[in-house]
């Protein structure tokens, strides 16, 4: 027979792994998100928020132009991914129990699954190939299609908490079944959809993959759909690679500003999410 | 009367504010069968969860007072629920055999949990021949628990809780959840295991209680209303609220 | 009709996405063969000699490395947080794990090169040298398969906890319970009653994770060194499919490179589709019910 002390020893010691798990897991961020402020704020000034890459060797500089790129890019991404995922989404909660539903909402599962630089050799082969050149309409449009399944599900998600007895109440009073989805359900889970735009606006934002043979990338303001466009998270990833010391400097201060763009919007969409089921 | 085998003093439980169990005393002789009967919410459950201290598992759960097996405390720092466990076995309301075992497996896992080789074919005969379920499952022993009727999983249960060989068997409404031809099995096994365990067993259903108990306990709202031998409790109770009960007039 | 008509947008978009990677890559894999394109191990874009060996072995290798470093943290995490913590430290945690899951991996990336590559170059790899096992050999130079397969694994870590905790959540308490009541401890409760009930699901969520660190492209390709070479030790350098299409594709010299790097992404996303498919298909067998499940 066992004794009870090495079993009760045991015990113990796989409970003290689990919680050093947590630990493991926590020092990464831990680590991360400090080195992003604290070396991210030395290089902040107002100069990194209003001008344009400095060349090499010489001083100041900043993202203006991959801050508006990036909102000109995920803007363009928004205007073709929403209607598209939303729509979905409203489909799959109002009629998507048949097996058209279940079709479209295992693929939009699958497709979220999909590598985002696959995404980018798509968008690609449909816009930069017949344009002949890379562009914010091919990046807006690889960041529509990663939008689109994952819009879709939230969506869904959100619009099924609106209440059975709300819609039944619409349909009493001899309002018609799709005025009804249109007016009374999307009006009343409006806020839910605009928690899951903002969470799919986060994401496209933080994208780099899809972005590097699609937008590619650019020195100076660009806001012609048809021109390649610079892009925060593409001009981190040139600021880190590169060999030079200021521009690393600069990666870590353009990684903050992403941060917290970020970070606001995911933040804006709890809150909203948050105010809504209370 | 044979020697006490488990004594209850003032035992208090509570759930974060709710006070489930009021002050409840009382004592159970060894190798009796002593049924808890009283409405739904009544604290018939608690009173069996404190007596194994599955209780205290519950988030927010409380408890003070005595409860001793053998003279011996539960409650005492030095006691390891774990290793109480081992003594005071427990049968719950809906049958929970492990799923991704066999039958086999399932007779043997409190035994490969604490440990104890040897020759498991014994053991699982043994076991499920007390169970009253050796003939219905001999050729099949390897089969998914899951595929046996609900009956036969609440049997595998017991089986599974004597093959450790414990003291006291605590049965939380074994047959609330089954058919009245697997009830009758299990109230069958119930007479016949009086021979070796005390058994505290909760049900809602008073024949069951008049059929297989020595002795009868009422609850009401937490309290323990009255507690005597089954018969007195059923044709001559002292209090009117168990009388109430008894007869049907609420519950 | 409107609504239908969006719902099947979703098709529309999975349709175009398979379209368009067979015509970009499906008349390069076509022309090489599968096989062996496959099995080729030389990538030279001098002499238009494409093999994909050296990506796919750097791809298997680097998320190997993560779903080994990753699936013990993460299970230990999500028994830790749904079996043993109370329920405050559960939602005070919950918060920082979903920030590990928003963080862009550009961003990972960027910590990887400049906090973890220097920390494996000195003191972590010279400290695994000693162990003069195989995998450990060669000059520590920080960049390389282990360095990705680290990256990886933090960044599949959300991924998996979180499905693995909502998987743990099924377990109906009452198995528990019956393990608790025939005397077992905590731990052995776990170990007998809610893991093997658990473990389809955990696969599934680990196959999730998988395909995450499969595809990912920015931290790794700025970790790993970007060597089309095949080595036995961790500590070299390498490459993986996602991070050459992210160097080549936009300088591809010819349509010949070009199409040899759609044939690689046609790779890797039949290789993700079918992971996902199989996970998804995992999980929400475990949604449905144990029956199922233990069959």
């Amino acid at each position: 027979m066992k004794s009870l002390g090495l079993r009760r020893g045991v015990n113990w010691a796989m409970t003290a792994l689990c919680a050093l798990a947590l630990l493991v897991a926590l020092v990464p961020l831990a680590s991360l998100l400090w080195l992003v402020i604290s070396r991210g704020l030395a290089g902040l000034s107002w100069d990194f928020f209003t001008s344009t890459p400095a060349p090499v060797g010489e001083s100041g500089g900043g993202v203006a132009n991959a801050i508006a790129g990036t909102l000109y890019i995920v803007g363009i991404a928004c205007l073709i991914g929403v209607p598209l995922g939303v729509g979905a989404g409203v489909y799959l909660a109002e009629r998507g129990d048949g097996p058209l539903g279940g079709a479209i909402r295992f693929t939009a599962e699958v497709l979220s699954g999909v590598p985002s630089i696959i995404i980018g050799i798509v968008a690609y082969a449909l816009v930069v190939l017949p344009m002949r050149r890379f562009s914010a309409l091919a990046g807006g449009v690889a960041l529509a299609v990663l939008m689109v399944p994952t819009l879709a599900r939230s969506t869904e998600e959100l619009v099924r908490l609106v209440p059975r007895s709300l819609r039944e109440a619409s349909l009493a009073l001899g309002v018609s079944e799709w005025r009804t989805s249109l007016s009374v359900v999307l009006r009343t889970a409006l806020g839910g959809i605009l928690t899951a735009i903002l969470l799919a606006v986060a994401r496209a934002a933080g994208e780099t993959a899809p972005l590097l043979f699609t937008a590619l990338n650019n020195q100076y303001w660009n806001l012609r759909a048809d021109q390649p466009t610079a892009s925060l998270t593409v001009q981190i990833y040139n600021y880190a690679v590169s060999p030079y010391q200021d521009w690393h400097d600069k990666a870590w201060s353009a990684a903050l500003v992403l941060l917290l763009l970020v970070g606001t919007l995911s933040l804006a969409a709890r809150l909203l999410a948050r105010n809504r089921f209370r | 009367m044979n020697e006490t085998k488990i004594e209850v003093q003032k035992l208090n439980a509570w759930f974060k504010t709710t006070h489930a169990l009021k002050d409840v005393s009382l004592t159970v002789p060894k190798n009796t069968v002593l049924a808890i009967i009283g409405p739904s919410g009544c604290g018939k459950s608690t009173f069996v969860r404190c007596l194994n201290r599955m209780h205290e598992l519950v988030p927010g759960a409380r408890q003070s007072g005595k409860v001793l097996v053998d003279g011996q405390d539960l409650h005492a720092r030095r006691v390891d629920p774990v290793d109480l466990r081992r003594r005071v076995g427990m049968v719950f309301q809906r049958p929970n055999p492990f799923p991704t075992m066999s039958i086999f497996d399932n007779v043997v896992a409190g035994l490969r949990l604490n440990g104890i080789r040897g020759n498991y074919d014994e053991q699982v005969e043994k076991s499920l021949r007390q169970a009253a379920l050796w003939d219905e499952v001999k050729d099949r022993l390897q089969h998914s628990a899951l595929s046996l009727s609900g009956g036969q999983q609440q049997r595998l249960c017991i089986a599974r809780s004597l093959a450790i060989e414990p003291e006291v068997l605590l049965m939380d409404e074994p047959a609330s959840a089954l058919d009245p031809i697997a009830t009758a099995k299990i109230e069958e096994l119930i007479h016949d295991l009086r021979a070796t365990l005390t058994i505290v067993i909760v049900t809602h259903n008073m024949q069951q209680a008049a059929r297989v108990s020595d002795a009868t306990a009422f609850f009401y709202l937490g309290e323990l209303v009255e507690h005597g031998p089954t018969e007195e409790i059923f044709t001559n109770p002292r209090e009117p609220r168990t009388e109430d009960y008894v007869t049907g007039k609420f519950g | 009709m409107v609504l239908t008509v969006l719902g099947a947008a979703v098709l529309v978009v999975a349709a175009v996405i398979v379209a368009e990677l067979l015509r970009v890559g499906g008349p390069s894999l076509a022309q090489t063969g599968l096989w062996s394109f496959v099995k080729n191990s030389v990538w030279d874009v001098t002499r238009d000699v494409y093999g994909a060996l050296p990506f796919i072995y750097g791809t298997l290798v680097t998320s190997g490395v993560a779903l080994l470093l990753a699936l013990p943290v993460s299970v230990g995490l999500a028994l830790f947080l749904t079996e043993m913590a109370p329920p405050r430290v559960r939602s005070i945690v919950s918060f920082p794990i979903s920030l590990l899951a928003g963080i862009p991996s550009v961003v990972y990336g960027l910590w990887g090169l400049f906090v973890l590559v220097p920390l494996l170059r000195r003191p972590v790899e010279p400290l695994l040298a000693r162990t003069h096992l195989p995998i450990f050999t060669g000059a520590p130079i920080g960049l390389g398969y282990l360095a990705a397969g680290i990256v990886l694994a933090i960044m599949i870590l959300p991924t998996i906890t979180s499905i693995a905790i909502e998987v743990l959540r099924t377990v109906p308490g009452s198995l528990r319970e019956a393990a608790l009541a025939l005397g077992a401890t905590r731990w052995e409760a776990i170990r007998t009653a809610v893991l093997p009930y658990a473990r389809t699901g955990i696969i599934g969520a680990t196959m999730l994770g998988l395909g995450r660190a499969l595809g990912e492209t920015m931290a790794v390709t700025m970790v790993i060194g970007n060597s089309p070479t095949i080595r036995a030790s961790l500590f070299a350098p390498g490459y993986t499919l996602p991070a050459v299409i992210a160097n080549e594709f936009a300088e591809a010299s010819g349509a010949q490179q070009t199409g040899a790097l759609a044939a690689l992404g046609l790779l890797l996303f039949a290789v993700t589709v079918l992971l996902n498919i199989a996970a998804r298909l995992l999980v929400r067998a475990v949604r449905r019910g144990p029956a199922r499940v233990a069959a």
